[in-house]
Parts: C-alpha cells; sequence; structure tokens
C-alpha cells in the first residue's frame, strides 16, 4: 500500500538528477546517458499514475503502460541516430568533448 | 510499515544512489554500468506497480540492447574518460543551484499538492503471471493501432539514418 505521490517523488528526483547530469558533465556520452535517466523517471511516473486508475469507466485502464512502450521504442531510435552522430563528430574532430565542439562546420 | 513500503524505500535508494553514481563516475565506462543497475531497479518498480510487460520490455531494450550499444561506442572511441578542458568557471555552481531548486520544488509541489486517496496496491500473482497482457494487447493494437505503426516507420527512419550517418564515402572522401 504505498501512495501514488511516493512513486511520482521518487520519479522528480531521478529526473532532476539526470537533468543535472546534462548541465554539468563535459562527455557527450554522460549526457545521452542522463537523457536516458530523465526519459526513464517520466515512464515511471507514467506507470505510477496508469496503476492508480487500474480500472476507469468499468475497462481496465492500460494506456499509462502502452504510453511507456512508445516511449521506449523512441528512446531506442534517439540513441541510434545519437550516438552515430557522435561517432560522425569524434571522426571529424578527434575529439569528443562538448566545450571543444563549438562550430557547425565539418 | 509495511513490507511494500520497504521494499519500495530501499529500491529508490538503490535507484538515487547508482543515478548519482552515474553522475560523478570519472570514467564512463563505469558511469554506463551504474545505469544499467539504475533501468534494472526502475524494472523491478514496474514489477511493483504490476506492469511485468514493460519491466521485461525495460530489460530488453535499455538494459540490453540500449546499453550495450553506449558501451560499443564507449570502447569505439576510447572516449572513458576525457582530458581537462578549458571550463566557464561559474557554469558549474550555477546548474548544480538550478538542479536543487528544482528537485526542491517539484518535491514541494508533489508533497503539498498530493492526493492521499490514491493508492497502489501491490500486485496479486494473477498480474505478475502477466494475465493482463492479453488485455493490454488488445488496447494496444485496438485503439493504439495508428501510433503503433507510426513506431515502425519511426525505428526504420532510425535505422536507415544510423546507417546513411557512419557509412563510409568510397575513396575516403566525405561530403
Amino acid at each position: 500500500m504505498i501512495p501514488v505521490n511516493y512513486y511520482v517523488a521518487l520519479s522528480a528526483v531521478l529526473f532532476s538528477i539526470g537533468a543535472l547530469g546534462v548541465l554539468i558533465r563535459r562527455n557527450p556520452l554522460i549526457i545521452f546517458m542522463s537523457i536516458e535517466l530523465m526519459l526513464n523517471a517520466g515512464n515511471l511516473a507514467f506507470v505510477a499514475f496508469g496503476r492508480s486508475y487500474e480500472v476507469l469507466g468499468g475497462q481496465p485502464f492500460f494506456s499509462g503502460q502502452i504510453f511507456v512502450f512508445f516511449v521506449i521504442a523512441v528512446a531506442a531510435a534517439e540513441v541510434a541516430v545519437g550516438l552515430a552522430l557522435i561517432v560522425e563528430v569524434f571522426k571529424t574532430k578527434r575529439n569528443i568533448n562538448i566545450d571543444e565542439l563549438n562550430s557547425l562546420k565539418g | 510499515m509495511t513490507s511494500d513500503l520497504i521494499v519500495f524505500l530501499v529500491l529508490s535508494l538503490v535507484a538515487i544512489a547508482t543515478a548519482l553514481g552515474m553522475l560523478f563516475s570519472r570514467n564512463a565506462v563505469y558511469s554506463a554500468l551504474f545505469l544499467v543497475l539504475n533501468f534494472v531497479t526502475v524494472a523491478v518498480f514496474y514489477l511493483l506497480l504490476g506492469a511485468p510487460f514493460i519491466a521485461m520490455s525495460q530489460i530488453t531494450v535499455y538494459a540490453g540492447a540500449i546499453m550495450v550499444l553506449f558501451l560499443f561506442v564507449i570502447m569505439l572511441l576510447g572516449a572513458g574518460s576525457l582530458g581537462p578542458s578549458k571550463v566557464i568557471p561559474w557554469q558549474r555552481p550555477l546548474a548544480i543551484t538550478l538542479a536543487v531548486v528544482l528537485a526542491v520544488e517539484s518535491l514541494y509541489l508533489i508533497i503539498s499538492r498530493a492526493r492521499v486517496d490514491r493508492i497502489i496496491a501491490a500486485p496479486d500473482a494473477e498480474t505478475n503471471a502477466m494475465a493482463g497482457l492479453r488485455d493490454m494487447a488488445m488496447t494496444l493494437f485496438d485503439q493504439y493501432l495508428l501510433p503503433f505503426e507510426v513506431i515502425s516507420i519511426l525505428l526504420l527512419v532510425a535505422m536507415v539514418g544510423a546507417i546513411v550517418l557512419t557509412k563510409q564515402e568510397k575513396g575516403g572522401a566525405k561530403s
């Protein structure tokens, strides 16, 4: 018997840690991992809210879980393209520190 | 204090500790491994929330596929740890302050506007035997069929995009 706001509070804490990671780390791979952490925090809140409306109007309620399913698929697509971009930047510049990447010219 | 609450508190400690470990590891490989542990912890939360299918997808897709891709790229680039660089001196304290403000604000809102009547019961044995999976599949392929198809096109586009971005042009000349 856990109130739903415990889960939402945990999700808020994880999201803040992810946002902090995007702000203070200089390695684009770790920034990517922080974005994944934030997506996960959002997913946790989705499932918790969906579970708190387990039955809505006499029907079982699965929209929260299905939305998380879609978010996982989008995250997989995003990681594939993002890592390809990072590899390409590394091949061009021999460096992926985001403090050194300050021009759009390839 | 019920056993549910104890499980929840221990798991949240693990989740927050691994997230912080991911954030403050010097080496990107350690960060990735901490993040795998964090994803598995979140998968256990999904089991607690009565969503076994999402828990299994979380482990296969996130902890499996995505993190293997991360580790592969980290080792391919040899980018385990970056050298020192010129940084803006006030950026880091400002970022930490703002992140703490964000956390405190959201926690304040969540606690002060909490609806205490929304209680999540522990899943029974039937839920975690994926008994609701049929209903979930009916919702997915009935109500959400169009988004499902759009996701499949998105995955195809991402695959083509990743191949095009990393393709070596013939003769080594890149456009």
